[in-house]
């Protein structure tokens, strides 16, 4: 009994560091922007060509957004004061055009790829 | 104002055109305005229920479950779709002959409404869902604006709407003999276009690799922004830059309805001269 205890506490600590590096490597390629009365901050985003990244969008707004792109080809809701992670790329070098579908007027953003 | 009604337009105008198509396609199915509306209101009431789990759907299957999500619904839309062109090479022809006998009924074509009515409330639900969140935000913000933007959300829905209804007054202008090739060939390429749509959710999702990330890019002719681009995408699926998996989607969905028809072409054609020698038989 005591051998399977060990044997699982020894999995789940295994488990947890590989995990825990998982994220590690993940938060590298993380990129963050904050969507705050309708805009995004920051609105223009440099991130590192021929990879592919994670876009976090956290919106602080109390009303939904939806976060569209057809050069990055995204679109994903992001519920009032929620955040979403949104996979992108591998992109080539060049500019992103990004906008908050809801406020279009004000939420405008750019990534750009070197 | 008008900010509020070309967002709400360009929502409703999807869907608006799958009810269009529907529409011309069941041209004197029975009781097939019943269908469609109820098709139209469990959309609706759908689309609020989605909106109000909006948070909680995009949390689940650790993050993806937007996409998973749209993609199940867009696919499910194509399996009817589908159906429905199998079956319609099957009964096409009785139900043309029915058309120019005003009004009778089909038999065997309200089953068929089920699945119709089923993919016009999917269409309905995915739009509709992001519109109700929409609003809820213009509703939420209470600024003095609201009445104004409320009457932009009806200009909007109006306009979209006058789309489906101007594609099914074209269809309707095609005589009966023609009418069920024509919304044949435009429900194939409506499934073709959402199993495209499908799988860019996937890609989004990251479940499918892209297969060539932008295989021609013809923004600077049709835009994906552009009310063109926007109808088109909605009838055919098109997209200014498409990943190489959708044009294989595209292309799956496109040949595996054409030949499914014709099989069933075939064997239900053999079928009806067998039922009628048995019926010829029979009366002697």
């Amino acid at each position: 009994m005591s051998r399977i205890l060990t044997t699982l506490t020894l999995l789940l600590a295994g488990l947890g560091a590989g995990l825990s590096c998982a994220s590690a490597a993940a938060a590298d390629d993380t990129f963050t922007v904050v969507i705050k009365d309708h805009r995004f901050e920051p609105s223009q985003l440099e991130v590192p060509a021929g990879k592919k990244l994670k876009l976090l969008v956290k919106n602080l707004d109390a009303t939904p957004e939806e976060f569209e792109s057809h050069d990055l080809k995204r679109e994903k809701i992001i519920a009032g004061k929620g955040q979403a992670t949104i996979t992108i790329g591998p992109l080539k070098a060049g500019s992103y055009r990004f906008v908050g579908e809801y406020h279009e007027s004000t939420a405008q953003g750019q990534i750009i790829a070197k | 104002m008008l900010a509020t009604a070309i967002i709400v337009f360009r929502e409703v105008l999807e869907a608006a055109l799958v009810v269009g198509i529907v529409l011309a396609a069941t041209r004197g199915v029975y009781r097939r305005g019943l269908w469609v509306s109820g098709g139209v209101m469990g959309g609706v009431l759908g689309a609020a229920a989605v909106a109000v789990f909006a948070d909680a759907i995009a949390r689940a299957a650790s993050g993806v479950g937007q996409e998973l999500f749209n993609a199940a619904i867009l696919f499910a839309a194509v399996l009817m779709l589908g159906w429905h062109n199998v079956w319609m090479s099957q009964h096409g022809r009785e139900l043309a002959g029915s058309l120019k006998s005003m009004g009778a009924a089909v038999r065997g074509g309200s089953s068929h409404m089920h699945v119709l009515a089923l993919v016009v409330g999917m269409a309905v639900l995915r739009e509709g869902s992001e519109l109700v969140l929409f609003l809820y935000g213009i509703a939420a913000s209470a600024s003095g604006q609201t009445g104004g933007m409320f009457a932009g959300a009806l200009v909007g829905v109006g306009a979209g709407a006058a789309f489906g209804a101007a594609l099914y007054l074209g269809l309707l202008s095609i005589p009966s003999s023609r009418l069920f090739a024509v919304t044949g060939w435009l429900i194939l390429l409506l499934a073709a276009g959402m199993a495209a749509q499908g799988a860019a959710f996937l890609v989004q999702a990251d479940i499918l690799p892209t297969l060539g990330g932008s295989v021609w890019d013809t923004t600077a002719f049709i835009s994906d922004d552009g009310i063109l681009g926007r109808v088109l995408h909605a009838l055919v699926g098109y997209t200014a830059r498409p990943y190489g998996i959708q044009l294989l989607f595209y292309a799956v969905t496109l040949g595996s309805i054409i030949v499914l028809m014709r099989i069933v072409n075939r064997g239900g054609r053999a079928g009806t001269v067998s039922t009628a020698r048995a019926t010829a038989k029979s009366a002697h």
